[in-house]
Order: structure tokens, then sequence, then C-alpha cells
């Protein structure tokens, strides 16, 4: 895989950090709850990780714990993305929305 | 690199790209929808293109372990209520932070020889990714109400502080040891920092929880980054970073709604210490009970009615007939209005989503700021399955546990109906003195029932 280097990884977090900061400070109030389910989704990356440690496992111990961290990182990034797409489903169509 | 790392790395960077795109999209209610579409192309592609990974091994294991993660969340995600939906973001926010602490727990176990730096990260990743697991399924567990809302024994707070101290010299220790660190103390490690994640969360009460599960959202973003400077992997520092600095302003954000400091939140048992003295004091007055024919009357006869709404009315499942209730008297005449308390449901916008699914449309609901302007013009404020965010204690009372809190102050309508199922206190445990007031008649019912019931009578007017 690529080599990220001290400083060059230092510059990402804090870049990404101040992204991560703007996107969510002028967000109202009744977003924060689908905004939360929609993070939640996105750390749902964390299943590439798990791939490839579970890819890259060698013995039996290494590979149930990579194996458990694969099913659970797809909990969380299946899990995520449906309970927000549900969520924000609900803001579709509010004008005159009555059934 | 060779043509497999270059297209890996480029997918690797548009996912990051999309994610923040969706997450950016997701932060107006008009665009939102895209948004999550967007970031799940990211998540999709960059799935898809891990599979090409050099040397990738165990491939069927990963497949398979792919599926029994997938479906049973998908089943799940897709058939859960909307009002039980905090504690599935509690949850899968749990199993993500889970992935990252066994991510670190591979990586710490195969003893590759890092530098002290990656070997760092991998302990910290791993220490927030078990606490994020554990706590957040305590936090489920008390959502889903699996368990007493809060467990306090004595010197609970030095236990946690020397339990959190162990965990922290543990990591040292294995940070130190390097390589040579024996699986026996990697697995204490995890096993000292998963109990710290449950003990850390048992004391903090229903009330607090978006805010703790919001926190641990934020950790769990942050573990993500660390095992993403361990694997060497961008798109998971990115988007690992984004979500924990997003999340960490999230749950200020709420936390403020609340009027509770996070370290509030985190180091007091809520409730426990001012709760039993507002109890006993503050409330003078008798409960004055109401029927619903008479309670129909005063609405129709109105000239604006305002509504209340709390978790109460969507665990009653009443949106729905309120909202009927609510065009039938707008067809009457009557001026209504949905007041939203901002923590009103279990989290911030919760209560929005719950009304946004009955066909609420937006324009009759108000925030705080504007509503509480109009109390005093206001003729009949109906209360339904909301408690704390009404109780004026919160702006008299400096005793209260919720002193400060900024509230809904329906206290100063003219009329107040309050639609409750019986007498006991609401989520934190307080009792309320709007309850007491005398100009509050109590309607003693079942949510859903009483709005039927209201319906019918404001019909045969």
């Amino acid at each position: 895989m690529m080599t990220i280097t001290g400083f060059i990884a230092l510059y990402i977090f804090m870049l990404a950090a101040f992204t991560g900061y703007e996107i969510i400070s002028r967000v109202p109030v009744i977003l924060h709850t689908p905004l939360m389910s929609g993070s939640n989704f996105v750390h749902g990356i964390v299943l590439v990780g798990a791939m490839v440690a579970l890819g890259h496992a060698e013995t039996d111990l290494e590979k149930t714990i990579g194996f458990i961290g694969v099913v659970l990182a797809t909990g969380n990034a299946v899990g995520g993305y449906f309970v927000t797409e549900r969520m924000l489903e609900m803001f579709k169509s509010n004008k005159g929305g009555a059934k | 690199m060779t043509w497999q790392i270059l297209l890996i790395e480029s997918v690797y960077f548009l996912a990051a790209a999309l994610f923040i795109l969706g997450l950016k999209k997701m932060s107006s209610p008009v665009t939102a929808r895209g948004g999550i579409i967007w970031a799940g192309v990211g998540m999709t592609l960059a799935t898809l293109i891990t599979f090409l990974t050099p040397n990738l091994g165990n491939v069927g294991l990963i497949i398979i372990a792919i599926m029994i993660g997938a479906l049973p969340a998908w089943w799940l995600a897709l058939r859960v209520a909307m009002t039980d939906m905090p504690q599935m973001i509690a949850l899968y926010n749990g199993m993500g932070g889970g992935a990252a602490a066994s991510i670190a727990a591979v990586e710490l176990i195969k003893g590759s020889s890092h530098s002290l730096t990656v070997q760092t990260l991998a302990v910290l990743g791993a220490l927030i990714g078990s606490i994020s697991f554990s706590g957040s399924i305590i936090a489920f567990a008390k959502l889903q109400g699996l368990m007493k809302r809060s467990v306090i024994f004595s010197n609970q707070q030095i236990l946690n502080l020397i339990l959190f101290l162990v965990t922290l010299g543990l990591g040292a220790y294995v940070i130190y040891l390097g390589s040579s660190a024996s699986i026996t103390l990697i697995m204490v490690f995890f096993g000292v920092a998963l109990v710290f994640g449950i003990l850390m969360t048992l004391p903090i009460g229903g009330a607090d929880m978006p805010v703790v599960i919001s926190l641990y959202n934020a950790l769990t973003g942050l573990a993500v980054a660390f095992e993403g400077f361990v694997l060497g992997n961008a798109a998971m520092i990115i988007a690992g970073t984004v979500v924990g600095s997003a999340g960490t302003l999230l749950t200020q954000l709420m936390a403020r709604a609340m009027n509770r400091p996070v370290s509030n939140v985190l180091f007091s048992g809520f409730g426990a210490k001012g709760g039993q003295e507002a109890t006993g004091d503050s409330v003078e007055g008798n409960l004055k009970p109401i029927d619903a024919t008479d309670a129909a009357i005063m609405m129709a006869y109105a000239e604006q009615v305002v509504i209340i709404p709390g978790y109460g009315m969507a665990v009653a499942q009443a949106q729905h007939k309120v909202w009927e209730l609510t065009k039938t008297l707008i067809d009457r005449g009557v001026r209504v209005k949905f007041a939203i308390h901002p923590v009103a449901g279990r989290m911030p916008g919760h209560m929005n989503v719950l009304l946004a699914e009955a066909g609420v449309p937006y324009d009759i609901i108000s925030d705080l700021e504007e509503i509480n302007e109009e109390f005093e013009q206001t003729d009949v404020t109906i209360v339904i399955g909301a408690n704390d965010v009404v109780n004026p204690a919160a702006r008299k009372n400096p005793e209260s546990p919720i002193y400060g809190m900024p509230i809904l102050n329906a206290d100063k309508s003219k009329n107040i109906v309050v639609i409750k199922r019986g007498r006991g206190t609401g989520f934190s445990g307080i009792e309320n003195d709007l309850f007491y007031a005398d100009n509050t008649r109590m309607l003693y019912g079942d949510g859903q029932k009483m709005a039927a019931e209201l319906l019918q009578a404001v019909e045969e007017l």
C-alpha cells in the first residue's frame, strides 16, 4: 500500500478535521439526527481496513478476529446506510404532504 | 506503483471526496437525500476495489463475513420503527468501533515491526474503538429498554478512573514492548478497555444518551482514522477524521441544546443528586383531570392551538391521529402550530423526522425561539407525551437538575391540556410543576387513543 509518512499524515489529519468541522457548523437542528446517522455510515469505511486485515491474516486467531472485524464493519456500513436513507426519505415532499 | 495500487488509490481518493460531498449535502434538508446516496456510492466502490489488493488472502472468508454482517443489518434497518432509530445508530456505531478495534488487534498480534508512531496509533485506536464498541452496546441496551436506566454505585467514579488508568498503563506497556508484546497481554488490554467502556456508560441516564451516542460516533471516527494510519489507508484516515471532528461538534451542539456541558453528561449520574430534592419541595396544587369532550370543545373554539409533541406521542404511535386532529381543527379555522423542542424525541431533530413521517407539513412546525413568543396569544396548548421540555422548573427553580435548560414556555399560554398515560415522572425522573398549574388540565390515557377521542369529539361538534 501507499506509505503515508509522518508529517503528510499530520497534514491530512488536520485538513480533514477542519473539513468535518466546517461541514457541520451551520446545520439546522432538524438535521442533527440524520447527520449523525450519516456520519455513522461514513465511518463504515472501516470495512476496507477490516478486509485488508482479514486478507493478510495468517494464524487462526488472526483470522477469527479479522473475520469478526469484517462482520462488524459490514454491519456498520450497511445498517448505517439504510437507517440514514429511511430517515432522509421523510424529508422529500413536505409541502402539502398529507396522505 | 503497479496499476492495481494506482487504481485502488484512485478509487479510495474518489470515495473520500464522495464522503465529504455527501456529508455536505446532508447538511441541508433540500439536498440531504442525495447526500447519503453519494456517500453510498463511495462506500460501494471502495469496498469492491479492495478485493484487488495485492496478496489478499482469505477472500472466501471475507465474502462470507460480509454476507453475515450485511444481511441482518439490512433486514433490521429496514424494519425497525422510526422511534427506535437512535438505538439502531448506537448499535451500528458500536459495530464500527468494534471493527476498528479488531483491525488493531490483528495488527498488534501479528507484531509486524511498526514504528513507534504507528504502534502508538494502533494502540490508541484499539482503546478508543473498544470503548466505543462496549459503550455503544450499553447505550443500545438502555434505549431499547433491555436495561435499567442507570446503574450508580458508591465510589463509581473512582473505580472508573482507576480502571481508565490501568487501561492506559497496559496500552503504554504494549507500545513499549512493540512486536514482542505477548498475545495474552494484548488480550488483557482489550478486555480491560471493553470493561471500561461498559462501566463508563452504565451511570449515564437515558435522557443524556443522544449526547453519549454522538460522542461515541465521533470516537469511532477517530479510531477508524488511527487504524487508517496503521494500514496506510488514506480513505480511512480522511473519512474517520471528518467524522471525528464533525461528530465532536455535533456532540457539543446537542449538549448545548440541553444546556448540559459534555463533561457533566459523562461524569454525573443525571437526576441522581438533584432529583430527590426537586421532587418533594417545589410542587404545589393538584392535578386536575379533564375528559376528551371538554378538551375538544376548548380546542375547537380556540383561535390558536399549539401542540407540543414528545417522545411519548411517538411511542404511542399517535402522530398520525394527531395530524388528523390538526387537519380537522384547521378546517374549522383554528390556527394550529407544532412546537418542537430541540431535544424532543430522543435526539435533536428526531421529532421532526417522526412528524414528517406522519405527513405534517414543514411550515406549521416551529422551533423553540419562534414559538416561545407566541404562547401568550395561544388559547390552548396541548402537551402530548412531552414532559421535561415544558417543565417551568428549568426557568424558576435553581435547585432543579434541569435548571437553565431552554424550555417551551407552555405555562404562559391561556390553557394547557396535558395528555399523559399516568402520573409518573418523565424520562429524567423529575416532577413537573406545569402539571399542577391552575390553568393546566390532565387528560389521562394512551396518546393514540386520546387523540382519536379528541378527533371524534371535535368532528361531532
